[in-house]
């Protein structure tokens, strides 16, 4: 579905991205890897329209998209949830799923249809967690705050959604109830990028990894073609035995 | 007990208040029999209609975590613009109160141009604007002299009263249209399938805004004039409805629009509405635009209940009083958390400590110090209710 071409983005004379390439496939999870400062939120936040990049093409469906702002990428459907969930506590789970995007009827909030939608898609990414769609964000776990960022990236009809580190912060139940979202999302029919450092998720979950090291692309492979240790080599090194 | 407690309080931001209100009823009517009559509450609404207004605007900054200091003479300079206006000038009264409130909303867009545009700390800004506006309303009344304020309109405002068949009609209005919104709300509400409140919670909240607003007009339609023979004084006073409509106004602006939504949203997280495509300098430099707007409207009510203008309205306590009675009401300074109401609630509190304790013969001294003590309560309320939920994370 979509599709990176040869990137490249530099900060002043920091080389960050070099002809970065990687695909990412509908109903498939694909892990983005890489040690820190090797150029995977550079690279996510070039597909999500916060940078703009110095060379190279983002393909969707085959076709160049041009996507200059945050806006045009919501526009292709990508959605992206960002590991600082960038939630507002005082509101509640349904002002905040809707939030810059509220349903209204004339003038007025529509409140009923909000919420009535907001449950529906928690329903069907069958989501337990949160009772109460109408509780401040703030009561929330960790995990919780998690599906509530990641149901809001679903709900608008997108096509892809790629996920920042979203298990970093959680205890051990919770990353399964997560990585049990994230998966249900590609089973949903959505392509996911999946950001991790946590070789465990990584390999519960995603379909392909791709592996980044130092600003390039080492490596897009099956996840069932590679092991544990390999994976941790491409990231820490750039290569590995019989991986390419 | 005390999670209940906290829970409620957490739920219902305004109860601490509500509650406060009614225990500082009981203690004045008790200690000071004349306090409960009608003739001093009527005194207590316009008492409070300024500080009221005033609070109400700022509680738009304080919702986005900022904060106007400028508030208080900012009206004080509107009032002025007025007099000038409508005693140099000849203006009519429409077009005097015109010119003052949109002289207030110039101020809101300097400010709130400074705040979000420039970025310099609203604390910095508005302490600066402050300082300004006093000279500037020095200079506008030449050096300090009393303005005489004469419209009869403008007079009225905080010194005359509605009919008393008026005040019994506006009333009903008022709490036959709150039941139809609320009503519809709940029947739409259960079309959708979504959770409802019970029918029978929504008939006791009407239920219980008509004893209110019953008992508050019959008590304000009582004849409280000294001798009858002379005039008679009696119905609600004119600003109470003006204040009721500003507060349904800008209640609705915040719970039922976007705009509202996105005010929180700011006062929340900033950067989240900014990545959920919120403008958030334009939603800045707005609610400094309500706030001076509606610091301009406490500077009409303030003219019109002293009858003139001179350099100090809108300073000495007046800003202190409109930001206690936000805070009082249940607004928070961290931002994020308050509604119009608090402004209500929280300018009676601050009302009836005032009137109260004049009438129980206590000095300026001694008034200052538990009006004091009352913010200092409720900001630390706000600052526990935050920490507790900080750490209920």
């Amino acid at each position: 579905m979509l599709e990176v071409r040869g990137i490249n983005k530099s900060f002043g004379a920091v080389h960050v991205l070099r002809d970065v390439a990687m695909k990412a496939s509908t109903g498939e999870v694909t892990a983005l890897v890489g040690d820190n400062g090797a150029g995977k939120s550079t690279l996510v936040k070039c597909i999500g329209g916060i940078y703009p990049f110095d060379g190279g093409e983002i393909l969707i469906d085959g076709e160049p998209a041009s996507i200059h702002s945050p806006r045009d990428a919501a526009g292709y459907g990508i959605e992206i949830v960002y590991q600082d969930l960038a939630l507002c506590d005082n509101l509640d789970v349904v002002q905040n799923m809707f939030l810059g995007r509220e349903r209204k009827r004339g003038l007025v909030l529509d409140e009923p249809t909000m919420e009535q939608l907001a449950a529906k898609t928690l329903d069907t990414l069958a989501v337990r967690t949160v009772a109460n769609v109408r509780q401040a964000v703030s009561s929330l776990s960790g995990g919780q705050r998690q599906t509530v960022a990641i149901a809001k990236a679903v709900l608008w009809n997108s096509r892809l959604v790629i996920l920042d580190e979203p298990t970093a912060a959680l205890g051990v139940q919770q990353t399964a109830q997560v990585l049990e979202l994230v998966r249900r999302l590609a089973d949903n029919g959505l392509a996911v990028i999946l950001i991790s450092h946590n070789m465990n998720d990584v390999f519960a979950v995603s379909d392909r990894i791709a592996a980044l090291y130092l600003g390039q692309t080492v490596a897009q492979v099956k996840t069932t073609d590679v092991t544990h240790s390999q994976v941790v080599e491409l990231i820490t090194s750039g290569k590995s035995e019989g991986v390419r | 007990m005390i999670g209940m407690l906290v829970g409620a309080v957490k739920r219902s931001p305004a109860v601490p208040a509500m509650a406060g209100l009614v225990v500082l009823c009981t203690v004045f009517s008790i200690m000071e029999p004349s306090f409960f009559t009608a003739g001093n509450l009527a005194n207590l609404t316009a008492q409070g209609a300024q500080v009221a207004v005033i609070a109400m605007g700022l509680i738009f900054v304080l919702l986005l975590g900022e904060i106007d200091l400028s508030a208080g003479f900012a009206s004080g300079v509107c009032a002025g613009v007025l007099a000038v206006t409508l005693v140099r000038y000849d203006f009519p009264w429409y077009l005097a109160v015109l010119v003052s409130i949109l002289t207030g909303t110039a101020i809101g867009l300097l400010l709130g141009f400074l705040v979000a545009k420039i970025g310099i700390p609203s604390f910095v800004v508005t302490l600066a604007a402050f300082l300004a506006f006093q000279g500037v309303a020095l200079l506008l009344l030449e050096q300090g002299k009393n303005v005489s304020v004469r419209d009869p309109i403008i007079l009225a405002i905080a010194n005359r009263n509605l009919y008393p068949w008026l005040g019994w009609a506006l009333g009903a209005v008022g709490v036959v249209a709150f039941a139809v919104v609320q009503f519809l709300s709940t029947a739409r509400r259960r079309a959708k399938g979504v959770k409802t409140e019970r029918w029978q919670i929504t008939t006791a909240k009407v239920v219980g805004l008509a004893l209110a607003v019953g008992a508050a007009v019959a008590v304000l339609n009582e004849e409280r004039s000294i001798n009858v023979m002379i005039s008679s004084l009696k119905g609600v006073p004119i600003v109470v409805p003006i204040v009721v409509v500003l507060l349904v106004i800008w209640t609705f602006v915040l719970r039922r629009t976007a705009y509202g939504r996105h005010i929180y949203a700011v006062g929340g997280n900033n950067e989240a509405a900014r990545r959920a495509g919120i403008n958030v300098d334009r939603i800045r430099i707005s609610a400094f635009v309500i706030c001076s707007s509606m610091a301009a409207i406490g500077g009409i009510i303030a003219a019109s209940r002293a009858n003139s203008v001179d350099p100090n309205t809108g300073g000495s306590n007046v800003l202190l009083y409109a930001v206690g009675a936000a805070v009082i009401g249940g607004t928070s300074l961290f931002g994020g958390k308050g509604r119009a109401i608090d402004a209500v609630v929280g300018g009676l509190v601050v009302a009836v400590i005032e009137n109260g304790m004049s009438l129980l013969n206590y000095g300026p001294g001694i008034k200052y110090v538990v009006t004091g003590m009352v913010l200092l309560l409720a900001a630390g309320v706000d600052a526990l209710s935050r920490k507790r939920s900080d750490a209920g994370r």
